[in-house]
């Protein structure tokens, strides 16, 4: 893999809760390669919604990134000045918040938001920025005569489309979308699903996506990043965490939700439990309590192994996953423990 | 007139149901601007005693309004609805309440659905207090019901608040409190929505293990034809206030003959990374409904949409296994 494009390493992020501190994010590690699609999943309270905020020091005012490096283009965007970060939002990094569809300012015509970051942050002239906010339009497909109505005219998958319009304005390389199709349609969610890959692939621009929805990584992801309670338990190529999930929470998540292409009688099997209270983590693995192979040594910090190549696993028995992974497909094995 | 109601194996019976909302307010009716919305437009159909059935289709299709026409919490503006025989818009009184035991609505979002400031034992007695069963039946009878969706050691939750509890178990007693009075009819809406995907499994083996045991007909509203695949043998394809399709939820997996159908089973997103990117069958475009197209609502969308779809309404039709309202066929 050549240079990656982003690289983040052992990133922590706290918010301060009264007197106590929750470390939503603790020792996050992945890189992200340039013009790939990355998946970063995880329930709700994985940290991965902070993650994909802190990428852009855009954090709540009670959160602080406490530790670790954020490597882009040289820069660790964890320790540059604000001035220096804030030139790189909207030209470098682009981040459409969750709920995008309401992110727009209901006072202003689509063209006045579009023209706010054309030209006070990209510096271009009000002819310039016309034109290429017809691009943009053309480009996520609306009709250019809508540039002047205002976000309550538009649908909810139009308005996503304005946000994705809004995000590539100035040609970024990394954009942030943060649950871009949660609140949409099936039949809308993949049509913005399908432009932003074609988009994507065109521009050669690297995106993450960060959803709690697998089936949508899977759909147009090359790449996931699986976190599980403020850590990333794997990361690598979609295939391989699709064929060859190898921590055992991405086993579990293989068999827990439905699948139209999988058998009619197949069933279902939970991960028992829920994810743990980040105000007081269990030692050691965070998943311990809810996996089904947790042994003793797993009340001990687990270490990152990799199991192939471009395939970190955080979890002490990640030698062992091939042997896991046919445990884990059965649903006895998921059974609450005795 | 509608004789199917007669027959013993029927629990319900919808009969060209319609709720129409007028829109726009008094100052757009003083100048005869105010349009109807027909959330739901002329529905018809039967569920039979212990079938489960899938009410399937995006938002503002009517299907959560179908719903709560079922359950007689929205008047209905047309048409018959008979629960056990008995037209159910007649219903007052004591007729009502005993109704209401009998048919329950599971909630979507077990966050809003229970009162905060109830513990988990006031939020099931209340339903008990209100069908006047005697109090010193009502632990016994809270208890059964967390046993009853699988909620461990059932005791320790009673004096529990709702922030105690984590989403799963929530839904559970939202579960439990719709299954308390022992209604024969549920209707579910989006029961696992709100719900992180390693619980979500959980809540719905607890649903299908409940309806096998307690032998109860329910409806399951959803717009994710996977869950519904998982919990309903039968599925019911509405859109914009309409049936399009009605039959066995494996056929129309396997082979959807309306073409809206067509689209939305292609639209599932698999965890598949070979999954076709064929763009969709499907004109772009929410519809709208306070001006939905004349003839097939559908057509303005629809691929193999010809002259006749913009000139008359389908009816719906039996073709195979299923009933189909296309022109098509």
């Amino acid at each position: 893999m050549s240079e990656p494009l982003l690289s983040v390493r052992d990133l922590r992020v706290s918010y301060q809760v009264g007197r106590n501190f929750v470390h939503a994010v603790d020792g996050a590690s992945f890189d992200i390669p340039r013009g790939s699609i990355t998946g970063l999943v995880g329930e709700s309270g994985c940290g991965k919604t902070t993650v994909a905020r802190a990428l852009t020091r855009v954090i709540a005012e009670n959160a602080a990134i406490t530790g670790g490096q954020i490597l882009f283009d040289g820069k660790d965007l964890a320790k540059i000045p604000e001035k220096e970060m804030n030139a790189l939002r909207w030209r470098d990094i682009a981040f459409i918040p969750q709920s995008a569809m309401n992110s727009l300012d209901p006072v202003y015509t689509v063209e006045y938001q579009l023209d706010e970051v054309l030209r006070r942050r990209g510096g271009l002239g009000r002819k310039q920025s016309r034109a290429r906010s017809e691009e943009l339009f053309e480009m996520v497909g609306i009709d250019v005569n809508r540039l002047n109505d205002y976000p309550h005219q538009f649908s909810g998958g139009m308005r996503q489309r304005v946000a994705i319009a809004l995000a590539l304005a100035l040609d970024p390389k990394l954009i942030i979308a943060d649950e871009p199709v949660t609140a949409l349609d099936v039949i809308v969610q993949r049509q913005i699903l399908d432009q932003l890959k074609e988009l994507q692939t065109r521009l050669g621009v690297s995106v993450i996506l960060v959803t709690h929805d697998i089936s949508v990584v899977a759909y147009i992801c090359d790449r996931t990043v699986v976190m599980y309670a403020g850590k990333v338990a794997e990361s690598g190529t979609m295939q391989a965490a699709l064929t060859a999930p190898s921590h055992p929470y991405t086993m579990g998540l293989r068999n827990a939700f439905p699948d139209l292409q999988g058998a009619a009688s197949g069933i279902l099997t939970p991960i028992e439990g829920a994810p743990p209270n980040l105000a007081s983590p269990p030692a050691g693995c965070r998943f311990k309590p809810r996996c089904p192979f947790a042994l003793d040594i797993c009340g001990t910090e687990p270490p990152v192994i990799d199991v192939a190549p471009d395939h970190p696993v955080l979890c002490h028995r990640a030698n062992e996953s091939a042997a896991l992974r046919i445990e884990a497909a059965k649903t006895e094995t998921w059974m609450a423990p005795a | 007139m509608n004789m199917i109601t007669k027959r013993p194996d029927i629990l319900v019976s919808v009969f060209d149901a319609k709720l129409h909302y007028a829109v726009g307010g008094a100052f757009a009716a003083m100048r005869g601007k105010s349009t109807v919305v027909k959330a739901v437009d002329g529905v018809s159909f039967d569920i039979g005693r212990g079938e489960s059935v899938g009410l399937l289709g995006e938002s503002g299709c009517g299907k959560t309004s179908m719903g709560r026409l079922l359950l007689k919490l929205e008047e209905k503006t047309g048409g018959t609805i008979h629960f056990d025989g008995e037209e159910i818009g007649a219903v007052r009184g004591s007729g009502l309440k005993k109704f209401r035991s009998k048919a329950q609505l599971i909630f979507q979002n077990p966050f809003d659905a229970i009162n905060p400031r109830f513990t988990i034992r006031q939020t099931l007695a209340e339903p008990l207090e209100n069908a006047a069963i005697p109090k010193r039946e009502r632990e016994a009878r809270i208890i059964t019901a967390l046993e009853l969706v699988k909620l461990p050691e059932p005791a320790q939750f009673l004096d529990r608040y709702p922030h105690h509890l984590s989403g799963g178990q929530l839904q559970r007693v939202v579960m439990a409190r719709a299954l308390i009075l022992q209604p024969e009819f549920v209707v579910a809406d989006e029961p696992v929505s709100m719900l992180d995907v390693s619980v979500r499994a959980g809540v719905l083996n607890v649903f299908r293990d409940v309806r096998d045991r307690l032998g109860l007909t329910a409806i399951y509203i959803s717009h994710d034809l996977a869950l519904v695949r998982y919990v309903c043998e039968r599925t019911i394809v509405m859109y914009l206030g309409r049936i399009m399709e009605d039959g066995p939820t494996e056929d129309i997996v396997r082979e959807p003959l309306h073409p809206y159908t067509k689209a939305l089973v292609a639209a599932v997103p698999v965890p598949n990374p070979d999954q076709s990117h064929e763009p969709l069958p499907i004109g772009r475009g929410a519809p709208d409904p306070r001006n939905p197209p004349s003839g097939c609502v559908f057509r303005d969308r629809c691929p193999a949409a010809h002259a006749r779809c913009a000139a008359e309404i389908p009816q719906p039709k039996p073709v195979g296994t299923r009933t189909v309202a296309c022109h098509l066929y």
